[in-house]
């Protein structure tokens, strides 16, 4: 056992992944850094991202598999499909998840819908790696979360772990996965540790976790909110509301069973999710509740989401955008009063 | 020749921009500044060159580094310094931040956090200059890595096809974040991707601010004469990392000790005289600019917060439901 950064565990995936199958590439802005110039040479993969999460990997597989891109996401993010469905495993970095729209179409339309519209004969193992998430005074070009833009279309899988366990095996599933699978990073999240083995298998994409197991509520947290999840369920704990945490980890395919089982044991249920709240994996999780569960619940599922505005940027407000633990503390004791 | 008050406007703006972006490393270093900090030290010959053959209803476009852009064309201090800290009298009332100082009252279209976001909304302003018979001059400040990105070049082939007089300012500083320009060139010289849209194109010395200048003026008027976009090349060095707390581990010493010979500051000084500034002149612009930046960050400093549910404002012009949630 080891306590490992996210961070770090997805650099040991990437590394796993790259020795395990030479098919393997990378592809992304600054993900070496420090090629630098002929004359003057600086240190060579100086950078490995903004978040140094693909350092010591140019090092270690060379230029030809770890690909420094210029600033072309459309133009890259399209040689990773064409590269994809001719042998490749191509793994490209979305620098942050704000640039999707620079991009977007790539995904959509032709990483997503290869497979079926070509009649079933191709697939498309791609990942796309990206950074998501508010909460470091980023302002509202790269903040945002977007989930949902990515989980409402048909052929893309989503995925967004939370801590280095799950961020290392979720990897090391969404690299093997046969379909292109946009893996989500949350920014706020790179440093945080917990334990995670070395010899870790694969955590298959569609499986749910249970967090913490309870009976009065049940929260469904959507990544960096099971943070604050956790932090409500050990404070309703002291005054005997016992809170159960399910953490989907996959958004695409989502682990429906899981949920109902949670929500047929309480009754109650809390879905928190950082994103806008407009067609957001909240109400989408929260409308499949009403739907499946509808006898099995004691009251209205309650959404805890951002409001419908931009990311901003000054901290009294960010703050506010983001949901909170008081906020979940509070949804818990209204729904406990039920 | 130019005149004595557009040089002191010029020589007041250099040295503004470059201790604005000093005290603002310096601050980042003591205290927590929210948000990323993009400065601009080696480029305030550029921000200024162009911004002086400029009038102050001109419109521009700019990058997340924009302090100098915003400074140049002459966005109150105070108020980008209170955007910086997130304080409710900034001029994006604190929700944009340091990478989105924009202004519109002085032609400050908007500064972008998208890499070539800028150069087609400025197309627009310009398109729009044109359908108006109107003649402000549109510019758009972006950087050697835009020009890789697809929204810059479809921008630079409508703007010809379309006759459009905007001026495209290309700031080649050597580096697009940790990666060397040159690294990624397919050209000799950056500027010549313009040869695709058969562009007019310059390069300049983007660290003196009066070839800079010199070259601005007379790309506007010969734009403006030939209905026809221009490309600008200004070539620079990036003495900043790509934001402060940046290792800048992959710029070796000796190229920045090598760029340090034409800091923009140091051949302003040099170039002084020359425009009939004297050592007492230098003086009291410098001493001015100091006492600016000063009360400046003193002013942000007493600034108030916004309150939290001013998140919720100004998301639409026109919204029929309340935005409470
Ligand atoms: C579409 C898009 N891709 C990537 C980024 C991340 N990014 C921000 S700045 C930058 C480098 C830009 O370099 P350059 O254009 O040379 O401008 P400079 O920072 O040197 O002024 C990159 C890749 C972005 N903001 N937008
Ligand atoms: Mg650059």
């Amino acid at each position: 056992m080891t306590i490992k950064t996210v961070k770090d565990a997805i650099n040991d995936a990437l590394v796993q992944s790259f020795e395990e199958d030479k098919n393997v590439i990378l592809m992304g802005e600054d993900i070496a850094g420090g090629k630098g110039r002929e004359q003057y040479q600086g240190t060579q993969d100086a950078w490995g991202g903004p978040f140094g999460v693909t350092q010591g990997l140019y090092t270690k597989f060379g230029g030809e598999r770890v690909r420094d891109t210029t600033i072309a996401e459309a133009g890259f993010f399209g040689a990773a499909i064409g590269a994809a469905m001719t042998g490749l495993r191509p793994i490209v970095e979305l620098m942050y998840v704000d640039f999707a729209g620079v991009c977007f179409d790539q995904m959509m339309n032709q990483a997503a819908k290869v497979r079926y519209m070509f009649g079933g004969k191709q697939k498309v193992p791609m990942v796309v790696r990206t950074v998501v998430g508010a909460g470091f005074r980023a302002g509202s070009e790269h903040s945002q979360t977007l989930y949902s833009l990515y989980t409402h279309i048909p052929g893309l899988k989503v995925v967004a772990p939370y801590d280095a366990y799950d961020a290392k095996g979720l990897l090391l599933s969404s690299i093997k996965d046969d379909d292109p699978v946009i893996f989500m990073e949350h920014k706020r999240l790179y440093m945080t540790s917990c334990e995670v083995p070395d010899d870790l298998k694969p955590i298959p994409l569609g499986k749910g976790r249970i967090r913490r197991e309870g009976s009065d509520v049940t929260i469904i947290a959507i990544q960096r909110m099971n943070l604050f999840a956790e932090e409500a369920a050990d404070e309703l704990e002291k005054i005997n509301i016992s809170c159960e945490i399910v953490d989907p980890r996959t958004y695409s395919p989502l682990d429906e069973e899981l949920i109902f089982q949670s929500v047929k044991k309480t009754g109650k249920v809390i879905v928190v999710d950082e994103s806008n709240p407009k067609c957001s994996l909240a109400s989408e999780i929260s409308s499949l509740i009403s739907e499946k569960c509808f006898s099995d619940l004691k009251a209205a599922v309650i959404k805890i989401t951002a409001p419908h505005t931009p990311v901003p940027f000054s901290p009294p407000m960010e703050d506010f955008y983001i949901p909170s633990t008081k906020k979940i503390i509070d949804a818990v004791k209204k729904l406990k009063d039920v | 020749m130019i005149e004595k008050e557009k040089i002191n406007w010029i020589y007041k703006k250099i040295f503004t921009i470059r201790f604005f972006e000093e005290r603002i490393k310096k601050i980042a270093k003591e205290k927590t500044v929210p948000g990323y900090l993009h400065t601009c030290i080696g480029s305030e010959a550029i921000c200024v060159g162009v911004m002086a053959a400029l009038n102050q209803d001109d419109w521009i476009s700019s990058t997340y580094r924009n302090h100098g852009h915003a400074i140049a064309k002459g966005c109150e201090l105070n108020e980008i310094t209170s955007e910086i800290y997130g304080r409710k009298t900034g001029i994006c009332k604190g929700r944009g931040g340091s990478m989105h100082i924009s202004d519109f009252s002085k032609g400050m279209l908007g500064s972008f956090g998208i890499v070539a976001a800028g150069p087609a909304v400025v197309l627009g302003a310009a398109l729009q200059e044109k359908i108006n018979k109107s003649n402000k001059t549109c510019v758009s400040f972006f950087g050697d890595g835009a020009i890789h990105n697809g929204a810059f070049h479809e921008a630079a082939g409508l703007a010809k096809l379309w006759d459009i007089p905007m001026i495209f300012v290309c700031e080649n500083n050597g580096y697009a974040e940790a990666t060397a320009t040159d690294w990624h060139l397919n050209t000799k010289e950056l500027s010549d991707i313009t040869k695709a849209y058969d562009m007019l194109s310059y390069i300049g010395d983007g660290n003196n601010v009066f070839e800079v200048y010199d070259i601005s003026k007379k790309a506007i008027n010969e734009a403006k004469q030939k209905n026809t976009p221009i490309f600008l090349e200004f070539k620079n060095y990036r003495f900043s990392g790509q934001y402060e707390g940046d290792t800048q581990l992959y710029q070796p010493q000796e190229e920045i000790d090598k760029a340090k010979q034409n800091d923009p500051i140091k051949l302003a000084k040099e170039n002084s005289s020359k425009y009939g500034l004297n050592k007492n002149d230098l003086e009291k612009i410098i001493n001015e600019a100091k006492e600016e930046v000063d009360k400046a960050f003193d002013f942000a400093d007493t600034q108030p917060w916004p309150q939290p549910e001013d998140a919720l404002e100004e998301v639409y012009v026109n919204y029929p439901v309340e935005i409470n949630r």
